[in-house]
């Protein structure tokens, strides 16, 4: 297998708990993602899916360099983009490029659409002539599906389908090697979001992107993912290919995530492993296995010490007791 | 059986600065003591309006409402806000789709789901305090005794979700009207509250109307469902029926556009183009026309009427032909395109 385009080494960010206004002193710290490993390959989507409060969004800021890690390593293309600073960082930026979940507030309203999707070129001062820049923004606004001659238009004209497409435009401006997609079409009505979907898929198809794909929605992304990792509590309790975490997980908290899923399909209703309670605070993480609390199969090792990533099969899987495949 | 609610030519219209707004526009359905009656459409298609305006929660000068929703005998649109508020929370209860901002952050609470209950029964405040206590524990709150003094912030998504729906419960409602009760809750908490919602419905033999845009919600819990586009009702069916033989070209379009768990990754999806229309000028003819595959001049001069399509209660709101829609919707759930279907329903790609 050729190298990979980015190799995550227990990542861990903790955000400190400060008490005090004058001399703060911190308190305690939520653990949002803390130590997570995974390797993304050249042109392949790999998939972070999780509830509320799993780390996949911190996870994918500290690879943009948007939140700083706390310890761990990102190596890309040979680089640890963890250390990187100043002219280094702004090089490897534009290489990373994300997708935001919410496209009426990732848009700056005050200025028009050609601009927005020009900054990128002028930030990396990739072609200087306000012309070139202009031609090349309404090329993208034409293969991301606006109409070009929208380009003096502001964000507020466009729906939220529009909006999310100009989003995409940005990202793919200066021809990342890496793109973010941050649940991407978790705002959108059902039918624009496999419009954008499909958007997202030709383009990866058409440009060789390689991409992380982060979504709560495990329908959407088994649609969208080559390789999907679960995430719970700041850790990855399974990373396996598409094929295999959807006809056979091997967490016990995928095989739940999975279940929960109302399926559109009334004769399969009811036939569902309902998990009790809540997902625990990420400030205050379970001892053990962290899922231990909500898990049917837990036992006493569970409680006590931490599962290890396992090989299994083609999948790593965080647990004592995993299924069957 | 008798209907327990029924509304007939439902309209609501908001005057705005920007032009009158549609947001619903002659829908009539209703729902049998005990059902539980899923209203599917996405934003904009005026499934909240409808829900709002039954307890009066739309009314403003600014405001226009007509038809009729008959509850007991009553026109709900035509009682006055004194009597309305007698049923509000009482024989009809809501619960809404955010969950924290729907609770008071000032006040505990079990002292908000005590107002509800004193609201419409004279208890004392003892008796009040433990039939919240009885109400924290049927929706499943841990230790309700302590948990009762408790205020909103201390409570999980999910937790607070099961206070609403005590609170809505308090009064033991005949009807219960769901507006996207789990959009806010992640996966696994949506179905602890969607199981909640199933059983109580059974424990307490109350009827629900549950709002929502997901398919796979209404799937879930629903016996009857209505598709709603552009204010209208477009399509109305049995659970099974609905996905098994759907009659609207706007259902086959929802259909075939969502990514399902069951469905071979990678294939492609397939959008519906363009996006819904504006409320304020809506298409002349069918709403759903301008992005529909098969329209044809006949769907452009008038909206369709609902009329029956196939199955027992089954209704569509389309002109084309009955039997060949089913036909094309054989075709596509087979894998066809839609060239396929179009020449099925005889109009020219």
């Amino acid at each position: 297998m050729s190298e990979p385009l980015l190799q995550v080494q227990d990542l861990t960010k903790h955000f400190p708990i400060t008490r005090g206004v004058v001399f703060q002193r911190q308190v305690g710290a939520v653990q949002a993602v803390d130590g997570v490993s995974f390797d993304v390959q050249r042109g392949e989507t790999l998939g972070l899916v999780g509830e509320t409060g799993c780390g996949k969004s911190t996870t994918a800021r500290m690879i943009a360099r948007l939140l700083e890690p706390t310890s761990g390593s990102m190596m890309f293309e040979g680089r640890d983009l963890a250390t990187l600073k100043g002219r280094d960082l702004k090089a490897a930026r534009r290489d990373i490029q994300m997708v935001f979940q919410d496209p009426y507030s990732s848009l700056n309203p005050r200025k028009r659409v050609g601009s927005i999707i020009e900054e990128p070129f002028r930030i990396h001062g990739v072609l200087d002539s306000a012309d070139a820049r202009r031609k090349r923004v309404q090329e993208l606004m034409d293969r991301v599906g606006l109409n070009p001659e929208h380009y003096n238009r502001y964000p507020h004209e466009f729906s939220g389908g529009q909006r999310q497409r100009i989003g995409v435009a940005r990202a793919i401006a200066l021809e990342p090697k890496l793109l973010i997609a941050d649940e991407p079409v978790s705002a959108l009505d059902v039918s624009i979001q496999a419009q954008i979907l499909n958007l997202l898929s030709d383009l990866q198809n058409d440009l060789g992107l390689t991409m992380i794909f982060i979504a709560h929605d495990l329908s959407v992304v088994r649609h969208m993912c080559d390789r999907v990792a679960v995430m719970y509590l700041g850790r990855i309790a399974e990373l396996a290919s598409n094929e295999d975490l959807y006809a056979s997980p091997r967490h016990p908290y995928t095989q739940a995530l999975l279940s929960a899923v109302p399926q559109p399909d009334p004769s399969r209703k009811g036939d569902r492993v309902v998990l009790g309670g809540d997902i625990p605070s990420p400030a205050n993480p379970p001892s053990g296995c962290r899922f231990h609390t909500r898990c049917p199969y837990a036992d006493e090792v569970c409680k006590t010490t931490e599962p290890q990533g396992d090989q299994l099969g083609g999948a790593v899987v965080a647990c004592h007791h995993p299924l069957a495949g | 059986m008798a209907p327990l609610l029924e509304i007939k030519d439902l309209k609501v219209s908001f005057d705005t600065d920007d032009g009158v707004v549609h947001a619903v526009d002659g829908v009539s359905w209703s729902i049998e003591p005990g059902k539980t009656l899923g209203i599917v459409g996405e934003s904009g298609s005026g499934k909240t309006v409808g829900g709002l305006s039954l307890l009066g929660l739309t009314r403003s000068a600014r405001t226009e409402i007509s038809g009729e929703a008959i509850f007991d005998g009553r026109n709900l649109l035509d009682l006055s806000d004194e009597e309305l508020r007698s049923v509000r929370g009482g024989p009809i209860s809501m619960i809404f789709q955010d969950p924290l901002s729907s609770l008071h952050p000032y006040f505990r609470v079990g002292s908000q789901i005590v107002e509800a209950i004193q609201a419409h029964q004279k208890l004392s405040d003892a008796e009040a305090r433990d039939r919240a206590i009885e109400l924290l524990g049927l929706v499943g709150i841990p230790d309700p005794a302590l948990r009762v003094d408790s205020w909103p912030h201390e409570f999980s998504g999910g937790m607070r979700q099961r206070a609403m729906i005590a609170m809505a419960l308090a009064n033991e409602p005949k009807l219960l009207i769901a507006d996207e009760p789990t959009t806010a809750l992640d996966v696994t908490v949506q179905a602890q509250v969607l199981d909640l919602l199933d059983r109580l419905r059974n424990e307490l033999g109350m009827a629900m109307v549950i709002i929502t845009h997901d398919l796979g919600v209404v799937a879930q819990t629903a016996d009857e469902i209505a598709v709603m586009y552009a204010g209208r009702l477009v399509e109305r069916a049995s659970a099974e029926e609905l996905f098994s033989a759907p009659q609207h070209p706007y259902t086959w379009g929802l259909l075939r556009s969502i990514p399902r768990l069951d469905s071979p990754p990678g294939e492609p999806l397939i959008p519906i183009d363009g996006r819904p229309p504006s409320l304020i000028n809506r298409p002349t003819g069918c709403a759903f026309a301008p992005r529909c595959p098969y329209a044809g001049p006949s769907c452009l001069v008038e909206p369709p009427a609902l009329t029956p399509a196939g199955g027992v209660d089954h209704s569509a709101a389309c002109v084309l032909d009955v039997s060949a829609r089913a036909k094309a919707w054989k075709a596509l759930a087979a894998g066809g395109g839609p060239d396929d279907a179009k020449g099925i329903l005889g109009v020219e790609s």
